[in-house]
């Protein structure tokens, strides 16, 4: 049965109904509109879904929205505010979050399907680690499936991106 | 009927304003132009009416007030960047700067049908028919011009879509914009449309009937599809009517702008056709088994019971069924998820496989047993003698099993079928196909179905894209409503048309100064599929090829060989195998894993180093002209050998003369393969762990020749997904399966290549604009171009690129693998079992 319920997302708390079992992606998706985190096989398994809940790293396809009640959802859409807040900027948010503008810079996606999942776990892993290794970024991201091949871009642009925030570049 | 959205609708503005070029909607129709300009609603979003007549310049682009571009693409974006590339195409032509290029996406009622996007054709060919368009498109603004400033048109010159002469300027926009051009392309431009084709009497195909064993009638034949007219092959760089391609500003021009989709990706803005949505729309999903059987009785596995009492405690969750389709929808997606899961459907056993545990064997099996047709697709000089001289003769055989599309965005599309016609978002590589695909099912005439595409996930090929639009349009005409269907993971991986596994028996022969004297090749083939598995489940018969796909050209063209034979094996598809397609550059990879192996043996055996003994038996014009090749191919393989030996530092040694005595080693190995007209070569170089068995790719160096690359960017974002998916295939990638179905249904059963075996990569192109497009026939004696006029008389050549890097990178791998260990592999994937099972049969462990 359908239950309602308050989420907050990106910032902002929204009130959404389902029932309580339903995994976070589909209220995001269908009831929020959001179209950073996506469907790619709801075990997580592959990564699509990614978002960032109280900074970490979750996969939206199989946590039950319950679970994320009191806690903050970032999703793709979110990361340049939360590079503002992070930055401590009072000005408007930024248009990007400087993942996001490396991923450009680099020309990384091909269909692009998968790198939400991507910059989602590269934003994780660059608050804790600020100028990680290879070898550190392989292993963040091992379980983040692409199809098309964009490995060896998206450690250019994790690399180049950690330089700008280092910086406190936007 | 009005209020029809769609999601791009809403975020129209947000495209635009994001400074993506993206813009939807205009219609060719003036006054319709000016409507769908200022927001209007759609005027018949349940028809179609294209492809316009393609000898009329508005078919193809039209001119904003605003002074820019709307280039209408027939070619979809997949993730290739071909749109970027067409728009640079036309920019090119137009003297306009990028930035004033807008893209019409994929319309039947709106773009123009240029085919199946597929065989990295995008710009190689569908560019030509953009750049035709958009020649005569200049043409016409020029003329328009000269009337309106009073100033011959060869007195004037365009900047940014400024026309300058006589100390005045007018733009596109004040000549033209919002109108029509209304001009008619000559036939210089090559654009006239197709005629219909002689009706055939031959169909070249068998059909049989299916799905008796309910009572149900008998099947009947999917209705052929109505003709669609397609447009001539349009221009060539550099060909007369276009812009000389001393002037070009845009294309083949370092780096090339950024890609106009990527900004809308990452910053999730992007419509994929999974987040189209319409309004009063329900969720739908297909139930099935989990994973098909063999093309044939199981890709339409019968019903035998349905319990929809079973789902009735789902809210709003509810049965749709046509024979043997079935599907559930809800209006909640979670919803119709579970009821999926939980409906209760009791199916007929799948018939046993009987290629089951081992399918090489069956496949010598069957042909032993006569049921194997053999066609001989090449032979050249005598091979059973050039072999009896030879000094050493390799005989092996080779596989390559079954390997799946598998986008990591399950297969999706939304439909609504209404009493005026139906509407279908979908991300098929044909939307005129698909739209006559739909039109039979539904059992409507081809006007009153309306395909828009939406770009979907990472597709490489022909994936059940059609699949989930046919699933999706069946449920929406039953329900009367929308319907969303999205595939789970396990329908992408357990029901995908998978590239054909393929056997391969090779020969070849060497003489003692290191010369190949022949080759011989026979490849077992399993014919493509043509009947998709919804067109069964709702009665219609199967069809079945006769023929399989093989390569003729990754089996001795790169080399200058005397005597060359090359014999295809065309299986029996029917209850044998599983339904197959293309998949990126089909067919070549098994066949270059199996004769680029095969040359590196005979290098091996003839103790010489693999790059020098390739150089030495590279193509020449001699054997171009044996194998009835008219371009200029032989120079291009040399090239490219040289390139990527060149990358990657390569130092002559005979393979596998320094093995390293550790746990862990390391080896490097070239491989030659071409697709779509390009020829490339590979160097690989990887680690191995002798007791896991399990191989890392290090460093790939890859080198292609595309003739004249147009969108470098575009090329080289290509070139490294390629290479990475190539490696993917070659290492980790098997559709497993048990007596009587696929069992790989996810990423664990089906794993693909991951981050921490992602190598570094190093690619170049060789840019080429010595490469005539037409070929004349004539080779030049000993040069390595042709005579300037043949260049000039039919423009440049530029040949495919996106799929030719992964034509041999597991080649390359596996002859890296035996430089490191001395132990070949011949069977792919090279996974860690069974590798580690190759070298303890060769005692290294």
């Amino acid at each position: 049965m359908a239950s309602k319920l308050r989420i907050r997302v990106n910032g902002l708390v929204h009130s959404v109904s389902a029932s309580l079992d339903t995994p976070l992606l589909y209220v995001l998706h269908n009831e929020l509109h959001l179209h950073g985190p996506r469907f790619g096989c709801g075990l997580a398994q592959c990564g699509a879904c990614s978002v960032l809940l109280d900074g970490k790293e979750i996969r939206s396809c199989v946590t039950p929205v319950a679970a994320v009640s009191g806690k903050k959802i970032t999703t793709l859409e979110g990361l340049p505010a939360l590079w503002a807040k992070e930055r401590g900027t009072t000005a408007a948010s930024p248009a990007l979050h400087p993942l996001q503008q490396a991923w450009i810079d680099v020309q990384v996606p091909h269909c692009g399907y998968c790198q939400n999942g991507m910059i989602i776990q590269a934003a994780d892993l660059l608050t804790t680690t600020k100028h990680p290794t290879d070898t550190q970024i392989k292993t963040a991201l091992n379980g983040h499936l692409c199809r098309c091949g964009t490995y060896p871009r998206i450690l250019t642009a994790i690399k180049q991106a950690a330089s700008a925030m280092a910086k406190g570049g936007a | 009927m009005t209020g029809f959205l769609h999601e791009r609708d809403f975020s129209r503005k947000s495209f635009l304003k994001g400074g993506g070029a993206l813009v939807v909607g205009f219609s060719v129709a003036g006054a319709a132009l000016a409507g769908r300009a200022s927001g209007a609603a759609d005027p018949h979003p349940f028809t179609s009416f294209g492809p316009a007549d393609s000898s009329l310049i508005d078919s193809w682009l039209v001119i904003n007030a605003d002074n820019t571009a709307s280039v209408k693409l027939g070619k979809v974006e997949l993730g290739q960047g071909s749109m970027t590339g067409l728009l640079v195409v036309a920019a090119e032509e137009l003297s306009m700067d990028m930035s004033q290029m807008r893209a019409i996406t994929n319309d039947t009622d709106l773009t123009p049908n240029q085919g199946t996007t597929a065989g990295s054709s995008s710009i190689s060919s569908g560019g030509k028919q953009t750049r035709a368009a958009a020649a005569a498109a200049y043409q016409a603004l020029l003329g328009l011009a000269s009337t309106q400033l009073g100033v011959p048109a060869s007195s004037l010159s365009v900047d940014k879509g400024v026309v300058s002469g006589g100390g005045k300027q007018v733009t596109y926009g004040q000549l033209l914009g919002g109108k029509l051009f209304n001009v008619k392309m000559g036939a210089q431009y090559n654009l006239a449309p197709s005629q219909p084709p002689a009706p055939s009497v031959a169909q070249g195909v068998a059909s049989t009937g299916s799905g008796s064993s309910q009572g149900l009638a008998a099947a009947e034949v999917l209705p052929t599809p109505p003709f669609v007219p397609s447009p001539g092959q349009g221009l060539s760089p550099g060909a007369p009517g276009t812009k000389p391609v001393s002037a070009y500003k845009l294309v083949g021009v370092e780096p090339g702008p950024p890609r106009v989709d990527i900004p809308d990706k990452i910053t999730g803005r992007y419509t994929y056709v999974q987040n189209v949505r319409v309004p009063g729309m329900l969720h739908g999903r297909i139930v099935r088994p989990r994973g098909q059987g063999a093309y044939g009785d199981g890709t339409n596995p019968q019903v035998l019971s349905v319990n929809a009492n079973s789902i009735s405690h789902i809210p709003g969750a509810r049965v749709v069924q046509r024979k043997n389709f079935i599907g559930v929808v809800a209006p909640k997606e979670y919803d119709a998820i579970q009821a999926a899961a939980t409906l209760k459907v009791k199916w007929a056993d799948m018939p046993e496989l009987p290629s089951s545990g081992n399918l090489w064997a069956q496949m010598r099996k069957q042909d032993s047993a006569g049921q194997v047709r053999a066609a001989k697709m090449v032979d050249i000089g005598n091979v059973d003698a050039a072999l009896a001289s030879a000094a050493h003769v390799v005989q092996q055989t080779y596989t390559y099993h079954y390997n799946g599309h598998l986008p990591i965005g399950p297969s999706c599309s939304v439909a609504d079928v209404t009493s005026e016609g139906a509407r279908v978002f979908s991300n098929s590589q044909n939307i005129y196909s698909t739209r006559s695909a739909i039109a039979a099912v539904l059992g409507l005439p081809l006007q009153k179905v309306r395909v828009t595409y939406y770009e979907g996930s990472s597709v490489f090929g022909n994936a059940p894209y059609d699949d989930a639009a046919e699933s999706a349009a069946i449920m929406s005409q039953l329900v009367g409503k929308p319907v969303r269907v999205q595939f789970m993971r396990w329908d992408e991986h357990g029901w995908d048309n998978y590239g054909p596994a393929q056997m391969s028996d090779v020969r070849g022969g060497v003489d003692a100064k290191g010369n190949i004297v022949g080759t011989d090749m026979t490849m077992f083939g399993i014919p493509w599929y043509t009947t998709k598995p919804p067109e069964a489940m709702i009665g219609y018969a199967q069809q079945f090829a006769a023929n399989a796909n093989l390569d003729s050209t990754n089996n001795g063209t790169q080399y200058n060989l005397k005597s060359r034979r090359v014999i295809g094996k065309h299986l029996p598809v029917q209850n044998n195998y599983f339904k197959t397609i293309w998949l990126r550059a089909p067919a070549a990879p098994p066949t270059t894993f199996a004769y680029e192996q095969l040359i590196d043996e005979l290098a091996y055996a003839a103790k010489m180093d693999p790059v020098q003994f390739r150089m030495q038996n590279i193509a020449t014009q001699a054997s171009d002209e044996a194998n009835g090749i008219t371009a200029l191919t032989w120079d291009r393989w040399k090239g490219v050998l040289t390139k990527a030996a060149e990358l990657s530092s390569w130092k002559p040694a005979v393979a596998a003369s320094n093995l390293g005595k550790g746990n862990v080693v390391t080896g490097r190995g070239v491989a030659l393969g071409a697709f779509a007209g390009t020829p490339v070569a590979n160097v690989a170089v990887i680690q191995v762990n002798k007791k896991t068995g399990k191989i890392t790719p290090l460093h790939f160096y890859s080198a292609q020749d595309t003739g004249l690359t147009v969108y470098p960017e575009g090329v080289r974002n290509q070139a490294v997904g390629s290479l990475v998916q190539g490696a993917s295939r070659a290492l980790t990638e098997e559709v497993t399966f048990n007596k009587r179905q696929v069992t790989g249904l996810d990423w664990v059963s089906y794993p693909i290549l991951r981050f921490k075996d992602s190598p570094e990569i190093t690619f170049e192109y060789i840019q080429r604009k010595d490469i005539p497009a037409a070929s004349t026939g004539v080779v030049q004696p000993n040069g390595t171009t042709r005579p300037a006029s043949s260049v000039e008389a039919s423009g440049l050549l530029v040949s495919g690129s996106g799929e030719p890097p992964s034509t041999c990178i597991g080649a390359a791998i596996a002859n890296a693998l035996f430089d490191a260990t001395g132990v070949r592999m011949r069977s792919a994937p090279l996974t860690p079992a069974r590798v580690r099972a190759a070298f303890k049969a060769a005692k290294i462990i």
